[in-house]
């Protein structure tokens, strides 16, 4: 690629322009630095034909995403499937709906495939070797495997507490797991003066505003498998904000850039109830976000108490005339067995939250009845099959013969029989 | 009496490398006039050019962050811990 479309990193509050390196804080006065791009030089490089030409991987809107060279990390990673959930939508009381299913991203099973692979693309571009990160687990997988697979030494910091296939899926690729006894917020906090100590490549830290960008490709796949149009509505699950906050940029950049038309979208959050302080400043109508100190949740990859992003979130959601709802663990179990039993796609916690939280922003009327939207799933279920286990029946259990398999179903019809 | 103000590592060029400054004052508004008379131009860092915080930059009184207090106009006396801390991108 002879051309630069990525020009520099740029802070979101005061605009003071940065080089292209591992940095993620202005200098001046803290704010979080952002890619900036050459949108002019990009309108005029791309188009749906070319992108369409490409191969289905995330890499296809390369010209939007922050680095210098041709990607060397993730060109199996993305373009998920955009399915359309007839029987969802009438369970949920919405005339069209979709479910963006990154429950199926490569390699790891969840949305932080995209983010982690421009992160790991960039950290080679600038020449790290050992790359990190902070995580409740979904972004520990991604650094674990995706660094194996580039050859990168790897340090994955979780929270101790978190679900046994989450550390055993960051384990087993031979990645350094460091549990740390204290919520997400202090491992951030920790990690964060471990970048600055060791200078590793962390990338939802010094890499941050590499890593984030990846989120905008959920945005453009939609778009894409869309048609070539923003949806009406998409329900994000939130938990620094950065996806949300993200999703609505990538709208916003395919408009810029002519892939898609100028459109209205509205953006709407979902939160665990055990953690839900950007929900809390939405409804509270303000945007000061008060941290939650101690989360308490089942969507344990949602429970960051203070969201970095909180602030860009509650403006995105509002801005867009967006809502934002939250959900309890009975809620979110509810919207897991849902979203398994109509569309057969079995989601982690953070898909039961989005779920539940999109009943309501249905039934409440932020998404007309009417109107079209698209929920993001972003993670496996199997990565959190321990928190839905106590809530499934157990399978009935008899020996290899016919009668006493006969036995149990003319039960089952006298059961069913009874019912009607 | 001086209060104590514990200073972050990204502001310390500013405080000869101090990380705790003791300065005088009632309020936090006070506390950081004073700091920026002794150390012209730690101001604008904390605030902006209406003289509000900065979103990123987080005062806490023991352990408080003051906008749910009264924000800049949060009372302190002799005793409290003060710190100022830039808000932590990352998740």
């Amino acid at each position: 690629m002879g051309k630069e479309f990525f020009s520099y990193l740029k802070c979101r509050e005061c605009g003071r322009q940065y080089p292209k390196k591992a940095v993620h804080v202005c200098e001046y006065d803290f704010g979080p630095l952002e890619a900036d791009y050459n949108y002019e030089q990009i309108r005029h490089s791309i188009s749906r034909k070319l992108i369409e030409s490409r191969p289905h991987h995330m890499w296809r809107y390369r010209e939007l995403l922050p680095i210098d060279g041709d990607p060397t990390v993730g060109l199996q990673t993305g373009f998920t499937p955009l399915v359309k959930a007839d029987r969802l939508a009438k369970a949920l009381g919405v005339r069209e709906l979709y479910v963006k299913n990154d429950a199926f991203n490569y390699p790891t099973l969840s949305f932080k495939d995209r983010v982690v692979s421009v992160a790991l693309s960039r950290a080679k571009e600038l020449g790290f070797n050992i790359v990190a990160c902070a995580s409740t687990g979904n972004l520990a997988n991604s650094v674990a495997a995706q660094a194996a697979g580039a050859g990168l030494k790897s340090y994955v910091l979780i929270p101790a507490d978190l679900e046994q296939s989450k550390v055993l899926n960051s384990l087993v690729y031979g990645t350094n797991v460091i549990g740390i006894h204290g919520a997400y917020d202090q491992v951030n906090r920790l990690c964060s003066e471990i970048a600055g100590k060791y200078g590793w490549g962390f990338v939802n830290v010094n890499l941050r505003p590499y890593y984030a960008e990846g989120s905008k490709t959920m945005a453009f796949e939609i778009a894409e498998q869309l048609g070539w149009r923003a949806p009406r509505h998409t329900v994000a699950p939130m938990a620094s904000g950065s996806l949300l906050t993200k999703i609505t940029k990538g709208y916003q950049e395919a408009i810029k850039v002519g892939l898609i038309d100028e459109q209205p979208f509205s953006i709407h959050g979902a939160q665990a109830a055990g953690c839900g302080p950007i929900t809390a400043a939405f409804k509270a109508g303000t945007d000061l976000i008060r941290p939650v100190p101690k989360p308490k949740t089942i969507a344990k990859s949602l429970a960051i108490g203070t969201p970095a992003d909180g602030y860009y979130a509650v403006h995105a959601i509002r801005s867009s005339g967006g809502g934002s709802e939250d959900a309890t663990d009975e809620e979110i179990i509810e919207g897991i067995r849902l979203l398994a039993e109509t569309e057969g796609i079995f989601a982690e916690t953070a898909g039961g939250v989005t779920v539940a939280c999109a009943k309501k922003l249905i039934a409440t009327g932020k998404i007309p009845a009417n109107e079209s939207a698209v929920l993001c799933i972003t993670g496996h279920g199997l990565k959190t099959a321990e928190a839905v286990a106590p809530h499934l029946p157990a399978p009935r259990l008899i020996n290899p013969s016919l009668r006493e398999f006969d036995a149990l179903i003319a039960n089952e019809t006298a059961v069913h029989a009874a019912a009607v | 009496m001086p209060i104590p103000v514990s200073i972050p590592t990204p502001l310390r060029p500013l405080t000869e490398n101090l990380d705790t400054v003791e300065v005088e004052g009632a309020t936090i508004s006070q506390l950081l006039a004073s700091l920026d008379k002794r150390y012209p131009g730690i101001g604008e860092r904390l605030l902006d050019a209406q003289g509000n915080l900065r979103r990123f930059v987080n005062i806490y009184v023991n352990g408080e962050d003051v906008r749910f207090l009264q924000d800049k106009e949060t009372p302190v006396k002799p005793g409290d811990e003060v710190s100022i801390v830039p808000a932590i991108a990352g998740g």
